[in-house]
């Protein structure tokens, strides 16, 4: 009591329990919020190389879990079928209907087929997809291990001597990998289909010069590149939205919080990934 | 009174009959010291109740039993195996010995009653369908939850959910 009152009026230390170490400053905080700032991206990202490191390692590991895969499978590829194709849809629409019209300036909507199909075959149908498939799947991803992580579900897998990282992760990250190159294709197809429709049947362009142009420039090779793309965005998506459920901590907002990371970090994820591959692709020749 | 009315052993049965051992184990998070110094012995067949006030570190020290977690000093050794020095399979081996019920209860959300209390059973042995189902409904029978098999833990009640818990952590012989 005689220390209190002797306290001057702001001083940490006024309020003070005997015993109880000293309150930090201002200036303390400010540094330790700064100092956890700057740390922050260096720890998400030694996190997710380490659930990598423990995924790669359980993926080779028996036993392989084959009906776990399949449900994943079925939960992000065939779940997101329709999602991926209604946005495929509408993107080539809408590609089609803006080239028709710019292109015409100087009569060279011809050319409208030729460049929907290689926009739509190496950036469009896999960064779209991979956009689609982590709002919908991603996201739900993390949700789920995160509630199993806060209701400690996790912690009976590991005292029923499972091995959690094989038996949540390893099965969505090759999902992942296997799907979205699959929903891709499928971007790639419906997404002609809609710059078709409005190209030849409402802007009047002519059907066989629509598919011979875009024959003429769309090749195997721009499909593959996009392909390419698409099996490591899938494999990023999963493996960031398991990595965040699966250190989801703080109960019901701890969990919103770990989703809503999740859905930012994959679609820088999905952005940066694509220029980088892009350049590496481009400039291997691949 | 205990000790007056224990029969006499000697050193050597005693020590066999221990089947784990908790030795001066510490765990803190960050500056709070949660577990002090923790010495006892959990003797074979015997029932041990872990009494104390909420907060006191009794989920902490199953955490460590079951090495979830791990002390920040001390021993736990379980058959006479100290816990920390066994890694990847012999840990696996030596854990499928607890059955663990944990607070929440942490049944699986994505599988029914019977699928929960099946898991241990289809992860872990050899034993055929119809064996798994005969025991998992024997031990649904004797915990009164054998009519919510098919149900989801979500549709249990707390107390139901809890009783299913059991019956998994009890399932393996």
């Amino acid at each position: 009591m005689t220390s209190q009152s002797k306290a001057a009026p702001g001083d940490a230390d006024a309020n003070q329990a005997p015993g109880e170490p000293p309150a930090p400053g201002v200036v303390d905080r400010l540094a330790d919020g700064l100092f956890q700032l700057v740390l922050s991206p260096f720890v998400e990202i030694g996190a997710l190389f380490s659930v990598l490191w423990q995924t790669l390692v359980q993926a080779v590991r028996p036993p392989y879990r084959v009906r776990l895969l399949l449900a994943s499978a079925e939960f992000i590829g065939v779940g997101s079928i329709f999602l991926v194709s209604l946005t495929a849809f509408f993107i080539g629409a809408v590609l089609s209907l803006q080239l028709v019209d710019g292109f015409r300036d100087f009569g060279a909507q011809s050319q409208t087929g030729a460049v929907v199909g290689l926009g739509m075959a190496r950036e469009l149908a896999p960064v779209f997809t991979a956009l689609m498939v982590s709002s919908r799947a991603g996201s739900a991803i993390t949700t789920e291990l995160g509630s199993m992580r806060v209701s400690s579900q996790i912690d009976a897998l590991v005292t029923m001597a499972v091995n959690p990282i094989q038996y949540l992760v390893v099965p969505r990250v090759l999902a992942g990998l296997i799907t979205v190159p699959i929903l891709t294709l499928v971007f790639d197809v419906v997404g002609m289909f809609g710059a078709y429709l409005v190209g030849v049947h409402l802007m009047g362009l002519d059907p066989g010069v629509f598919m011979e142009r875009m024959r003429w420039l769309v090749d195997w090779d721009d499909v593959r590149q996009g392909l390419i793309k698409a099996a490591i965005f899938g494999f990023t998506i999963a493996l960031v939205a398991c990595r965040q459920g699966f250190h989801a901590s703080g109960g019901a907002a701890g969990v919103g919080q770990a989703t809503n990371r999740s859905v930012v970090q994959n679609a820088i994820a999905i952005l940066a990934l694509d220029y980088v591959v892009t350049a590496v692709v481009i400039g291997q020749g691949l | 009174m205990g000790q007056a009315s224990t029969p006499v052993e000697t050193p050597e049965a005693r020590a066999d009959a221990v089947q784990i051992r908790i030795q001066d184990l510490h765990k803190s998070y960050g500056t709070h010291e949660v577990l002090k110094g923790l010495s006892f012995d959990i003797r074979r067949g015997k029932v041990n109740h872990i009494i104390g006030p909420s907060g006191s570190g009794k989920t902490v020290l199953m955490r460590q039993l079951v090495r979830l977690e791990s002390p920040d000093s001390g021993q736990i050794l379980v058959d006479g195996v100290d816990w920390a020095t066994l890694h990847g399979l012999t840990l696996d081996r030596m854990r499928i010995k607890f059955g663990m019920v944990f607070q929440m209860s942490a049944l699986f959300d994505s599988m029914t009653v019977f699928e929960n209390v099946a898991f241990p059973l289809v992860e872990h042995t050899s034993m055929s369908k119809q064996e798994i189902r005969e025991r998992v409904m024997d031990r649904l029978g004797i915990l009164g939850v054998a009519a919510a098999a098919n149900k989801s833990p979500a549709e249990l009640s707390g107390g139901m959910q809890k009783r299913v818990a059991v019956a998994r952590a009890l399932v393996r012989e």
